[in-house]
C-alpha cells in the first residue's frame, strides 16, 4: 500500500536543525512568521529569503519536500500576484495594452506579497520537516504551560496535536480507499466544474467523517485502558533540553528578523 | 486479599442504554496463570465482558474483582495490572512512532525516565520488533501493529492480559506472529482470550461460551469442541482438522499430524480385528 504522507510531515534525516530543541524552533518560526509581516522592502525580503534558503540547505531535507509543500499554495500565490500586478495602479506605468495596465508599484507589491507567502510556507515546512511530531507537541506543551495557571489545557492541546499528526496518514489512506471504492462504483471526481467536483467529494467525506468518529471512540477506549488520565502525574518519555546552541539559534533568528524588518 | 493475578465475577449484569442485557448473571473465576478462552456468536457479550473487567464499562449489578480490585471503583489500579489488547491496532496506537507508543502506558503511570527507556527497549525486544523504534505505525503490517500494541501492554508489566479478538483483522501471517508472542507469555500471565477462531484456543486451560449475554458452557477445549450440539447451538464452527476427526468418529485432533496418527491407529486396530 502506498504510504500517504501528509503535508508538512517530519523528514527524519540528521541535521543541525533536527538537533535543535523544539521549543527554540517553534519560537524561531513564530518570530520569522510574525517578522515577515513587517518586512516591506525588497532588501528585507532578500534577507528573509536568503535565510530561508540557507535553512533549507542546512536541514538536509530534499528540495522536493518543500516544492511539494509549495504546490498547494501556488494557486494562491499566482492569484495574489495577478491581482497586485493588474489592479494596483501606483507608480509609473510599465506596460499598457488596451485597458490592461501594469504599474511599477503593482509589480513590486505582487512580487513582495508572493515572496512573503513562499517564505512563510517554507518556514512552517522547515519546522514540521525537522521536528518529530512528539517533540513538536512536547515543545508546544512546554511553551503553553505558563497558561495552565489560567486553566488553559496545554497538555490536552499537545495531545490533540500528537494524535492529529499520528492519524493524518491513516485518514489519508482511508480517504484513498473510499475514493477508489466510490470510483469503482462509477463516481467521477475529475470532470465537471468546481461545484460538480466539490459535490462529488461528498460521498468521500461522509464515510470518512463517520469512520473518524468511530476511530476516535476506539482510540479513547484504548487510551483509557492504558491508564491515560490527562497530564496529571505524567512523565514524558522524551526529555527536552534547551542548550547553548538553541539560545544561539534564537539570537541569530532575532538578528535576521531585525535586519529584514529594518532594511 | 484475592490473588493479584486472578479475575472473578459474580452475578454480573450489564445493559447498554435502551437495549436488552448484554450480560446477564455472569459468574466466573479465572485463577492466576490460567489461559482461558472466551467464544460465542457476535453480540454474545464477549467484548462487553472485557470492557467491564477493565473498568471501561460499569456493571449494572454484581461484583467484579480483577487482581483484587473493583474495576468500577479503582480503574487505574486495575489497568496497571490488567492490559487490554483490542481488535483493531490501527485505532489503539496513540503516538506517531513505535517507541513513543510503547512508552505511552509508562508515561501515564509516571515511571521514571531512565527506567522507562529500559522497559520500552525490553518490551520492543520481547515482541521481536527491535529496530522498529523509529518506524511510524502506518508503515507497519497489521501483525506488526498488533505486536506494537502488545509491547505497549507488556512494558507496563500487567499480570493479566485481556485479549479482545486481537487477530480478527490480521492476515494468517500476522495472526501467527501475534499468537506466537501470546503463547510465549503462557504461564507467566493470566490470559483471558476472546476470539472467533476456535483453533486459537486448542491449548487453553478452559474455554467459556457466551451467548445472548449468558455463560452457557465452561469446559476444557477437548470436551467443549467435541460437543457437536453445543457448537451448533452457539454458532461455533470447528476448523477443518478437528471437524474431519469428529466426522470420522475419531477423538479430538488439533493438527493434521494428530489426525493422520489417529487414522493410522484406527486402521491398525481394524486390521488387527480382521486378522483375528
Amino acid at each position: 500500500m502506498t504510504a500517504v504522507r501528509g503535508v508538512g510531515q517530519f523528514y527524519p534525516v540528521g541535521s543541525p536543525l533536527h538537533e535543535l530543541d523544539p521549543r527554540a524552533k517553534v519560537v524561531a518560526t513564530a518570530l520569522l512568521v510574525v517578522g515577515l509581516f513587517f518586512v516591506d522592502s525588497a532588501a528585507g525580503f532578500a534577507v528573509a529569503g536568503t535565510a530561508a534558503a540557507l535553512l533549507v540547505a542546512v536541514s538536509r531535507v530534499p528540495l522536493r519536500v518543500f516544492l511539494g509543500l509549495l504546490r498547494p499554495v501556488a494557486f494562491i500565490v499566482a492569484l495574489t500576484f495577478f491581482f497586485q500586478v493588474f489592479f494596483l495602479r501606483e507608480g509609473p506605468t510599465l506596460f499598457r495594452w488596451g485597458f490592461v495596465e501594469v504599474h511599477e508599484g503593482g509589480l513590486e507589491m505582487g512580487l513582495l506579497l508572493s515572496a512573503r507567502l513562499l517564505i512563510l510556507v517554507t518556514t512552517a515546512g522547515l519546522l514540521t520537516a525537522t521536528t518529530a511530531p512528539v517533540a513538536l507537541a512536547d515543545g508546544i506543551e512546554d511553551l503553553l504551560s505558563p497558561l495552565k495557571r489560567l486553566r488553559f489545557p496545554a497538555h490536552e492541546v499537545a495531545m490533540m496535536m500528537t494524535i492529529a499528526l499520528r492519524f493524518i496518514p491513516t485518514l489519508g489512506e482511508e480517504a484513498q480507499k473510499i475514493s477508489r471504492a466510490q470510483a469503482a462504483r462509477g463516481a467521477d471526481f475529475t470532470s465537471g466544474g468546481l461545484l460538480a467536483r466539490a459535490r462529488a467529494l461528498v460521498p468521500i467525506l461522509v464515510p470518512l467523517t463517520i469512520g473518524a468518529f468511530r476511530r476516535a471512540d476506539e482510540l479513547a477506549e484504548a487510551m483509557e485502558s492504558r491508564g491515560y488520565r490527562g497530564g496529571q502525574g505524567r512523565v514524558r518519555y522524551r526529555e527536552l533540553r534547551f542548550r547553548t546552541r538553541d539560545a544561539l539559534a534564537l539570537v541569530l533568528t532575532v538578528l535576521v528578523v531585525l535586519a529584514a524588518v529594518l532594511l | 486479599m484475592a490473588d493479584p493475578a486472578s479475575i472473578s465475577c459474580e452475578h454480573l449484569t450489564y445493559s447498554y442504554p435502551g437495549a436488552a442485557p448484554a450480560l446477564s448473571g455472569i459468574t466466573l473465576e479465572v485463577r492466576a496463570g490460567e489461559y482461558v478462552g472466551v467464544v460465542g456468536p457476535n453480540g454474545g457479550g464477549k467484548s462487553t465482558l472485557v470492557r467491564l473487567l477493565n473498568g471501561l464499562l460499569v456493571a449494572d449489578s454484581g461484583h467484579v474483582r480483577v487482581a483484587g480490585f473493583d474495576p468500577a471503583a479503582e480503574p487505574f489500579e486495575v489497568r496497571r495490572r490488567a492490559g487490554v489488547l483490542f481488535q483493531n491496532p490501527d485505532n489503539g496506537l496513540v503516538a506517531p512512532f513505535v517507541e513513543d507508543d510503547v512508552a505511552f502506558g509508562l508515561e501515564n503511570l509516571g515511571v521514571e525516565r531512565v527506567e522507562m527507556r529500559e522497559r520500552v527497549r525490553e518490551a520492543i525486544r520481547s515482541v521481536g520488533l527491535t529496530g522498529y523504534e523509529r518506524r511510524e505505525p502506518h508503515t507497519l503490517s497489521g501483525g506488526e501493529k498488533q505486536r506494537v500494541a502488545l509491547a505497549g501492554l507488556l512494558a507496563v508489566g500487567p499480570e493479566i492480559l485481556l485479549l479482545d479478538e486481537p487477530t480478527a483483522m490480521l492476515d494468517p501471517a500476522g495472526r501467527g506472529e501475534v499468537l506466537g508472542r501470546v503463547r510465549e507469555l503462557r504461564g507467566s500471565r493470566t490470559v483471558l482470550h476472546v476470539t472467533h477462531h476456535l483453533e486459537e484456543l486448542f491449548d487453553a486451560d478452559r474455554v467459556l461460551v457466551l451467548n445472548g449475554g449468558r455463560l452457557v458452557a465452561a469446559a476444557a477445549p477437548e470436551a467443549l469442541f467435541s460437543d457437536a450440539d453445543l457448537l451448533r447451538e452457539n454458532r461455533l464452527v470447528l476448523p477443518t482438522v478437528p471437524r474431519l476427526a469428529s466426522d470420522l468418529g475419531l477423538p479430538f485432533c488439533r493438527t493434521p499430524e494428530e489426525l493422520a496418527a489417529a487414522v493410522e491407529r484406527r486402521s491398525r486396530d481394524n486390521s488387527g480385528v480382521e486378522a483375528r
